[in-house]
């Protein structure tokens, strides 16, 4: 059969691409080896444009249990258990259909971790939509939200924690990035690769139909446009009842040891997932499509081996033990199936019955696929808008209220309330109640902390500088909890990486991310890459969304971020020298420009350093970093959740070279903001700014001083729920 | 003392419920959906989550389940029972408790940690006896079908009989539920099912034990029948 050229274009492929793939075949490929060629040929899963530059990541450490390669990254927590986390993109799906996008996205991030033979405990989002004025914003968000709490709230995870922004540059293609963590005996734990010649294919959990056709490379490897309603078929729809049988099924099998590896099946769905593993193996793999469950019995090979049907497993599994197997399935009323066998041909071979309908090397279908240089170049100056909402001659008092109520800052409380936070019986802190969430992990008799982080406005700014604060800020954030981090996973998300300007933020950005993993000695256990996030108006912020697993030995005395008692002293800590570059007030106020200031990487990091020990000692009363809006959101933050004002004079900055304003809501990596006992603070090396007492915030930067009720500040940062809900 | 926590496909809280169980001082096992035989059990936990997917209708299709059967039998000879959130939906869909549990009102999911009045005996808003001290239980809710529903006459006879077991703290009702009604019991008062989750709220370090004074009143009530 010969196939036309404009098919392979139709999937994605360049004529370059698919002429060497002719080459390696020594022949044209038919159609379903064309389809399994494109999908794996495709950037999701051939990091084509990106696998050089992720070659610059640490990814060795003496906690490492499995990194990249794997289903998930797994990092060491004693006594023979191990964390198991990985983040994940869901973005193009998310846009074209927010419910169904986001929830799938869920689903695919805890096959990913429990695919290692770790039960998931924890699963953690980070969102970008345009403004919240757009309809279509508030639309995704909806359904976005929505979708993260159908899917996660149904199987019984908690989610406890994650982020939301609002900036015009995501209107088009918003961000779905969900991650998950799950703990694992590390006995029980399994990889994906292939093993044993002769072992059988188990395909288990829900049966293949037509939906998610072309996911990975239609939807995921391209930049976003019109028609895109069109695409709303390559979306998955998710069955969180079906995943949590094939779930407890998949644990059930490993603790068993009827598992000889597990793989999920997610972009590009059978495909992918059994030429990966038999490519990780060395090995060769046949499959029987005539044998794989359908949905619908008319289903071509094509069809098949490409249908993105989410909650479904690939096991292998040792001849004698299929029986076994497949009784455990039956148990879990999920479905199981015999579809193939490991080979030493190192090919990959489908057969329908008899029939041989494609056969290719597993080395090209997975390795062959060309590797791409980036041609990156820096933008001349600032290529993103940014409308004005806010006058510049506003008072202090009233750009803090502005500040706390721009849906960036804002409470999300709208949000985390429709996800389950509980269940497991590990949250030891919750979301808003400390600036990570803590675990408790009695198995290991300790606890994890876990933070998710990325703000793209600042990356936008200066790549390098904003990537090196979203590592910072991660770690700061599980600092304040009095947790050391153990590892990171990442999610790249960035625009069209054959643009130079994409490309030169991408190459920016992993530069910095490796330069910071390398500063604080935590190793990149995993990750995923999203590119082609572009709209009409141009690429999204470039984001690079990072979440990191910290371990501490006792949750009692994880720190929270209120204030805790009327007369502490409140301290600053770390080297902070706040600017209004790139801070929300400078986006409020229209005057977004490019530069940042570039951070004291060591400096931050010894900064994590004593904050850690103080927590851990006990010593202090609340604990908080100091992020978006600056000092003035920080301290109305720890005096909300407290309900405990505070009377600050912000000398010590103006001293530092700040302005009164910089001083006040100027932004910066570095600094922490403590409330205890005065000559606690004064020990660890902290500038006393003030103290805590009585329902006001009074704050005090030369000039500029001002007071804020403490329930007025609360009215701005709980506005979310009434902007998202009220026209909605 | 033993209690039975059942387990369907698609449970999300029974590990927890089990584990709440043990922090009582009693013994706990799992109860496979299929199982039918409740001997060596003193107390069922029908718990939380999503049973069979709670497609159709939360709890509809788990009412069905061979366990159940063996739970209103065992329910029905006095023994005490105690459903929780997907739970107590399942307990009234089987008819072992009056009412039905509805969309909430916000129409979406709702977690929130709120505080419950104990309510014990006929007189409606009583502090219940347990801790006079401590009028209020700090128990976290998570549902997206709480509010609860019955007639107004149905309701004014659940509360002449003492039949409203928890109610939320003024102010805490988060899913629109009649009267604040959060959880009730059966004319016997042996079968309990509550909205909240009491088995999240078993440890100082996650926030609260509160509900282990739920677990407690249970296995009371059935010690008392």
């Amino acid at each position: 059969m010969t196939v036309e050229v404009a098919k392979h274009r139709e999937l994605g492929l360049t004529d370059s691409e698919f002429g060497l793939i002719v080459e390696k075949l020594g022949r044209e490929p038919n159609a379903v080896e064309l389809a399994m060629f494109s999908l794996l040929w495709s950037e999701h899963c051939a990091y084509k444009h990106s696998r050089k530059l992720l070659r610059r990541l640490p990814t060795e450490g003496e906690r490492v249990v499995m990194g990249p390669g794997e289903n998930a990254g797994a990092v060491d927590i004693g006594n023979g258990y191990a964390i198991a986390f990985k983040v994940e993109s869901h973005n193009h799906p998310s846009a074209v259909e927010p419910f169904q996008g986001a929830a799938t996205g869920v689903g695919g991030i805890l096959r990913d971790v429990f695919a290692l033979g770790a039960r998931p405990i924890a699963i953690l989002d980070s969102l970008r939509f345009g403004e919240l004025d757009s309809v279509r914003s508030r639309h995704l968000l909806d359904g976005a939200v929505r979708g993260i709490g159908h899917y996660g709230n149904s199987i019984g995870v908690a989610n406890v924690g994650g982020e939301i922004y609002f900036e015009a540059p995501y209107e088009h293609n918003c961000l779905v990035n969900a991650m998950c963590v799950g703990i694992a005996k590390q006995d029980d734990m399994v990889r994906a690769a292939a093993a044993g010649v002769g072992n059988a294919v188990v395909l288990m959990g829900a049966s293949t139909g037509r939906d998610g056709i072309g996911g990975a490379s239609v939807l995921a490897s391209a930049e976003l446009g019109e028609g895109d309603e069109a695409k709303r078929p390559t979306v998955q729809i998710g069955d969180p009842f079906e995943e949590s049988k094939v779930l407890e099924c998949c644990l059930e099998l490993l603790e068993k040891g009827l598992l000889v590896s597990l793989q999920d099946l997610g972009a590009a769905g059978l495909t992918s997932s059994a030429a990966e593993m038999a490519s990780a193996g060395g090995l060769g793999i046949d499959l029987d499509v005539a044998r794989v469950p359908l949905r619908e019995a008319d289903m071509e090979p094509f069809e098949i081996m490409v249908s993105e049907s989410q909650e479904r497993m690939l096991g292998v599994v040792e001849p004698a033990k299929v029986a076994e197997v497949l009784a455990v399935c039956e148990k879990w009323q999920t479905g199981g199936a015999e579809v193939g066998a490991i080979t030493a041909s190192g090919q990959v071979r489908i057969l329908r019955g008899e029939e041989v309908v494609g056969e290719m090397p597993v080395e090209a279908l997975v390795d062959g696929c060309p590797l791409y240089d980036l041609s990156p170049a820096e933008p001349e100056g600032w290529i993103y808008g940014n409308r004005a909402t806010l006058d510049s001659g506003s008072s202090a008092e009233e750009t803090l209220l502005a500040l706390l109520a721009s849906p960036s800052v804002a409470s999300k409380r709208w949000a985390f309330e429709q996800y389950d936070s509980v269940v497991g019986s590990r949250t030891v802190r919750r979301p808003e109640s400390a600036d990570a969430a803590v675990l408790q992990i009695p198995e290991a008799g300790n606890a994890i902390a876990v933070s998710i982080d990325g703000n793209g406005r600042r990356v936008a700014c200066d790549p390098y500088a904003g990537t090196v604060e979203a590592v910072l800020e991660c770690a700061q954030n599980l600092a304040c909890v009095g947790a050391e981090p153990l590892g990171l996973t990442n999610c790249l998300n960035f625009g069209n990486p054959e643009k130079p300007t994409p490309a030169w933020q991408l190459d920016r950005a992993v530069s910095a991310l490796a330069d910071a993993c390398n500063a604080l000695g935590v190793p990149v256990v995993g990750g995923n890459v999203s590119l082609y996030n572009e709209g009409p108006e141009g690429p999204i912020y470039p984001t690079p969304v990072v979440g990191m697993v910290g371990e501490l030995p006792d949750p009692a005395q994880a720190c929270g971020s209120a204030f805790a008692r009327e007369g502490d002293a409140i301290g600053l800590i770390g080297p902070f020298a706040p600017t209004l570059a790139g801070s929300e007030l400078a986006k409020l106020r229209g005057e977004l420009d490019s530069g940042l200031p570039q951070p004291e990487i060591i400096a931050v990091a010894a900064a994590c350093a004593t904050v850690r020990d103080a927590v851990r000692a006990g010593k202090l009363s609340s604990a908080h970093d100091i992020s978006d809006g600056g000092i003035a959101c920080a301290l109305a933050e720890c005096a909300i959740a407290g309900g405990i004002g505070c009377s600050v004079d912000l000398q010590p900055l103006r001293e530092r070279g700040c302005s009164p304003e910089e001083a006040l809501f100027g932004e910066g990596i570095g600094g922490f903001l403590f409330s205890g006992d005065s000559d606690v603070l004064t020990a660890l090396g902290a500038v006393l700014i003030g103290e805590t007492g009585g329902s006001t915030i009074e704050l005090a930067a030369g000039d500029r001083s001002f007071t804020v009720g403490v329930g007025t500040a609360e009215g701005a940062w709980l506005s979310l729920q009434q902007r998202v809900e009220a026209v909605a | 003392m033993r209690w039975g926590v059942l387990q369907f496909p698609g449970s999300c809280d029974e590990r927890d419920a089990l584990h709440a169980c043990e922090r009582t001082g009693a013994e706990a096992r799992l109860v496979w959906h299929e199982e039918r035989n409740l001997e060596g059990i003193d107390a069922v936990v029908v718990p939380g989550g999503f049973s069979y997917g709670d497609y159709l209708r939360a709890g509809a299709i788990a009412r069905f389940s061979p366990a159940m059967e063996a739970v209103a039998e065992f329910a029905a000879a006095g023994g005490p029972v105690l459903g929780i959130c997907n739970g107590f939906q399942v307990l009234c869909e089987a008819g072992l408790l009056p009412g039905a549990l509805l969309l909430n009102e916000n129409l979406r999911f709702t977690c929130r940690q709120l505080d419950l009045i104990a309510v014990d005996g006929p007189e409606t808003g009583h502090i219940d006896t347990f801790e006079a001290r401590r009028p209020t239980l700090s128990i976290p809710a998570k549902h997206g079908e709480g509010r609860y529903y019955a007639a107004e006459d149905d309701l004014d006879a659940l509360e002449a009989r003492g039949q409203v077991a928890y109610r939320y703290a003024p102010g805490e009702n988060p899913n629109g539920s009649a009267r604040d009604i959060a959880g009730v019991r059966n004319e016997a008062g042996n079968v309990v099912g509550l909205m909240p989750h009491p088995e999240h709220a078993v440890d100082p370090l996650t926030g609260s034990t509160d509900g282990l004074r739920v677990f407690e009143a249970v296995a009371a009530a059935g010690a008392a029948a």
